[in-house]
């Protein structure tokens, strides 16, 4: 990596979101202002039976209006998801792809649970009638770097191509590795992630982890960082963002785009029982300091919010040992989808640099008792001058991660 | 017996398979490589296990390297149809 490159570091060019909250930045952005939950009973299948009926699921999603059709009955839903994402993502950008070298331009996604709901389906078919029913796509659709190689694919990217698996982190771990490839040369990375797990099996896997909550209110069923906290309610799709090296964005005249992403870093917790410390704060402060920032330099912070109570006072002791006791502005719109996994944090870190954009911090909906050690934002979206914004990640199994995103311009 | 036809074909690679925007399935398609439509032997693959269970002929896997245009396909599936009667 040059010098230069890595100085004008990585911006963000264009966001396509297919989430709970809506399709596409307007609509999604305009349900967060305006506090308007993407959460209801799964219609996806019959929850009857199950303990957690709602969920967050994208509304009017029709995979024949926005995917080609040969890759309808190749793919999960959680990839068409993502394609449509990523079409728009680059519609927002302005970029062509058939214009650009193919070997420069990279695609790196997360994903938590693969194509779940395309391999229940197949497993149907294998116990109902036999192994000669299970169909030749199960062999792709199922695979965690589905999304990555159809996006690859679709948009003749041949740069370096991944996917990673950490649960609600991946998506940040996902997009600090577009920024490392964007500041080592690369021209564009097709990042971000979506997760779809609303399938009886993909249910089912989520239930293990006895962190789901099974109240059954969807208006009382995730609150996290409430004195009610009860676990948290699972949501499907996310955000594809385009992250561009910033010498080439401002060559195409794309300047700043919405931010940079300013710095990142992952952590990861030690084994339970072994009384150290979870890893959160000391990947807050690694991102700090990756970004060559000071706490005063970040103007809100986008949680986690697991929504479980151990999980939410660890992250707010975390929160409180860096900013101080209410020391930064807090928000978790995320009560609006769920918890998305691998869209999650892309789906954050899309909704920090709109609100960096327009200067409002969206408030967190649903929360009526909150810990009283964090400033988080309720009732109401609250105007600020914002410049950076911090997200942060944790997924099941300890993984860790946080990310400044905003202006580079200093004060 | 049994026969398989050019639209039989259209028909499950249009089902099981899905088209590209850019392809037109309805033209004289017989002698197009099956790669240039968009269908790779994964498609090919797809189809050969829908045929097996729609008309209950063999197609085994290796069949897959011969069906490489709607003709030579339909004429393989064909030929199946014979030797089971």
């Amino acid at each position: 990596m040059s010098a230069s490159d890595a100085d004008v570091g990585a911006v963000v060019t264009g966001i396509g979101v297919t989430a709970p909250t809506g399709i596409g930045i307007h609509a999604h952005w305009q349900s967060v202002l305006d506090g308007k939950t993407g959460i209801g009973r799964i219609t996806r299948f019959d929850p009857e039976s199950y303990p957690v009926r709602y969920a967050g699921q994208v509304p009017g999603f029709a995979a024949r209006e926005r995917v080609p059709g040969r890759l309808i009955p190749q793919t999960d839903h959680w990839t068409h998801l993502a394609l449509a994402a990523a079409d728009d993502a680059l519609g927002d950008a302005g970029v062509d792809p058939a214009g650009l070298p193919e070997y420069e331009m990279a695609v790196v996604t997360s994903s938590s649970s693969g194509g779940t709901e395309f391999g229940q389906h197949e497993m149907e078919r294998l116990y109902r009638n036999g192994p000669s029913w299970v169909g030749a796509y199960q062999s792709i659709a199922w695979f965690y770097a589905a999304t990555t190689g159809q996006v690859s694919i679709r948009h003749g990217m041949r740069g370096p191509c991944g996917v990673i698996c950490a649960e609600q982190a991946g998506g940040l771990d996902a997009l600090g590795q577009a920024r490392r490839l964007a500041r080592s040369g690369y021209r564009l990375v097709v990042s971000g992630g979506t997760d779809a797990s609303l399938c009886p099996y993909g249910l089912t896997a989520q239930l293990a982890t006895g962190r789901l909550s099974t109240v059954d209110d969807p208006t009382l069923a995730y609150l996290p960082f409430d004195a009610g906290a009860s676990g948290y309610l699972p949501g499907e799709g996310g955000a594809i963002l385009i992250v561009e090296n910033g010498r080439h964005a401002r060559e195409r005249g794309a300047g700043e785009g919405y931010g940079s992403i300013l710095g990142y870093a992952a952590g990861f917790d030690p084994p339970p029982g072994s009384g150290r410390p979870p890893a959160l704060r000391r990947t807050i402060t690694a991102a700090l300091a990756d970004a060559r920032l000071a706490p005063d330099d970040v103007d809100v912070v986008f949680a986690d919010a697991a929504g479980c109570p151990d999980l939410d006072a660890a992250e707010s002791a975390a929160i409180t040992a860096v900013f101080g006791r209410r020391g930064v502005p807090v928000t978790a719109p995320k009560t609006l989808t769920g918890r998305l996994y691998g869209g999650g944090a892309p789906l954050d870190v899309a909704t920090a640099l709109l609100a960096v954009r327009d200067g409002v911090v969206p408030h967190t909906v649903g929360v009526t008792r909150p810990d009283p050690d964090l400033d988080l934002v309720l009732g109401e979206p609250r105007e600020l001058p914002l410049r950076r914004a911090l997200v942060l990640a944790r997924g099941h199994g300890g993984f860790t991660a946080a990310m400044v995103v905003g202006t580079s311009r200093r004060r | 017996m049994t026969s398989f036809t050019l639209d039989d074909l259209r028909e499950l690679l249009g089902s099981i398979a899905g088209v590209d925007e850019s392809t037109d399935l309805s033209g004289d398609i017989a002698d197009v490589p099956l790669a240039d439509l968009g269908y790779d032997s994964l498609a090919m693959l797809e189809l050969a296990g829908h045929v097996q269970r729609r008309y209950g002929v063999p197609i085994p896997d290796e069949a897959v390297e011969r069906m490489t245009t709607p003709r030579s396909t339909v004429d393989y599936i064909n030929a199946q149809f014979a030797t089971v009667g």
